[in-house]
């Protein structure tokens, strides 16, 4: 069969598959958004000194990174149910891949916060600093810079993973781009383009990315050089 | 050499007698089987400076952090200004600080580091208004003048919109100070502040010390490898030799005069070295 590549169908499921891509967008943002928050939880859960507490945390923080994630939105979803948790879609999604890369990030904290020198913590507590304060005015603000590569891999990471929301039925860009793909019998234009607008959102935002890290380290005084 | 000595004693306040500043009373810590300090008794009056030097490993260091409750103690108890910081009175019965007890009395110490430690993601200024600020909730405005004042002590004015990064080591351990003295306290401890400089800039950070241990009224213990600096402006130096206070003394007696023959081994290496 010759490559086939029809113009006039490509620009009548543009629509379709922009809205998809916005949902998309949507549900990586809403995801990550979920993920920074519970990550920080998991990260500073792991540094209370309350020794169960830290491992029971650190069980589930490696218990959600070695399963799959697809495997997760299942679980949410179908077997969530039978334990009287009935979700939609989107919220059982938000729920499984928030706490996926809950898990990813709170590494990417973890080893921020451990990568800050234990004089830090000491001229705190000779300054007699509140633990509250010593968070929030010395070490995270040394940590962000720290954790933004990771930080932004995962962003990106997690935009690339929402297909697999698809599995369960959330209306973003690969489940319109099946449904256009199967109620027309042409999957070639559907699936280029859906390649396409990954690319298109994925590489300018490794590049702000970029940009926003050297951003964050001059505006904290700690840029490289100038 | 011994008119020298007295003639810049004299010239800081004297320690003031009664009840003492500082009171270590049967001090042990241990990590694991290695006992570090080995039931350490240590007074320290106010206005007092005092040097403790040693061979590493004896424990001089750790004085410093127990005090600056970076470090807990295995048996014993520390008092400051007549109270104690370790512990505290609940019905007549000495029990285990709690962080509350701990975060009063430790007001009352401040510490520079052989590191600096400055916060590098604030300026100079930053940097010295942030406790003052945070935990004594004084208004911006007066934290930044007190704070401008200090810098001014240092002689760093001009460098107090600089971050870290930008300043030399002296600069940095001059900051430091000023830091530690924007809160207060009475007992300010000196962790071998000179020890991380280049040679060139020990004697800026040192003129600093010397200004303050003259002009000001506070207790100083200061962990030192400068012999010279200790025994010019200190009230009293402590030997340490494997946990203990080996000797102890006015700098012209222990530096001129040692008795024990462990202080005699240290100086004259460390003599000849320097």
């Amino acid at each position: 069969m010759a490559f086939h590549w029809r113009w006039d169908f490509t620009w009548d499921i543009l629509p379709q598959l922009a809205m998809g891509a916005l949902n998309t967008l949507l549900a990586a943002v809403l995801g990550y958004l979920i993920a920074m928050v519970i990550g920080l939880g998991f990260a500073l859960l792991q540094r209370t000194g309350i020794w169960t507490l830290n491992r029971l945390v650190r069980e589930v923080v490696e218990f959600i990174r070695s399963t799959p994630l697809v495997l997760q939105i299942f679980f949410v979803f179908y077997v969530g149910p039978q334990f009287g948790l009935t979700l939609m879609p989107w919220t059982a999604g938000m729920i499984a891949i928030g706490l996926h890369y809950a898990s990813y990030l709170s590494e990417v904290y973890r080893g921020a916060l451990d990568a800050i020198p234990r004089g830090q913590w000491e001229a705190c507590r000779a300054l007699n600093l509140s633990p509250q304060r010593t968070y929030a005015g010395v070490i995270l603000p040394q940590a962000v810079p720290a954790a933004l590569p990771g930080m932004g891999n995962y962003l990106i990471g997690i935009f690339k993973d929402t297909p697999m929301l698809s599995v369960i039925g959330v209306a973003e860009l690969m489940h319109t781009a099946n449904a256009i793909g199967g109620n027309n019998y042409r999957y070639l234009e559907p699936y280029t383009l859906v390649g396409l607008i990954f690319l298109l959102i994925s590489l300018p935002a490794a590049f702000g990315i970029r940009r926003f890290e050297s951003w964050v380290r001059r505006a904290l005084g700690m840029g490289r050089g100038h | 050499m011994t008119v020298a000595i007295d003639k810049d004693a004299a010239a800081a306040p004297a320690p003031t007698a009664g009840q003492p500043m500082v009171r270590f009373e049967k001090v042990t810590k241990r990590y694991g089987n290695l006992v570090v300090l080995d039931q350490l008794d240590l007074d320290v009056a106010p206005n007092e400076i005092v040097s403790i030097i040693g061979p590493s490993g004896s424990g001089k260091t750790t004085v410093l952090r127990m005090l600056m409750t970076l470090e807990e103690i295995n048996d014993g108890v520390i008092y400051v200004d007549g109270e104690p910081l370790t512990h505290m009175q609940r019905g007549g019965k000495l029990m285990r600080a709690d962080q509350r007890h701990l975060r009063r009395l430790r007001a009352n110490i401040g510490m520079v580091f052989q590191h600096f430690n400055l916060f590098p993601h604030m300026t100079a200024l930053g940097n010295c208004i942030e406790a003052p600020v945070h935990v004594l909730g004084m208004p911006k405005a007066e934290a930044v003048q007190r704070a401008e004042e200090l810098l001014e002590m240092v002689g760093l004015k001009d460098k107090m919109h600089q971050h870290p990064s930008r300043l030399s080591g002296g600069q940095q351990q001059r900051v430091a100070i000023a830091r530690a003295l924007a809160m207060r306290p009475k007992v300010l401890l000196f962790d071998e502040v000179t020890s991380a400089l280049d040679p060139e800039v020990i004697g800026e950070v040192l003129n600093v010390i010397r200004d303050l241990a003259t002009q000001h009224s506070l207790t100083m213990l200061m962990v030192t490898h400068q012999m010279g600096f200790a025994k010019e402006i200190s009230h009293r130096v402590c030997f340490f030799y494997e946990g203990k206070i080996a000797e102890q003394g006015p700098p012209g007696e222990l530096f001129g005069n040692p008795q024990n023959e462990r202080t005699r081994q240290f100086l004259s290496a460390v003599l000849d070295a320097g």
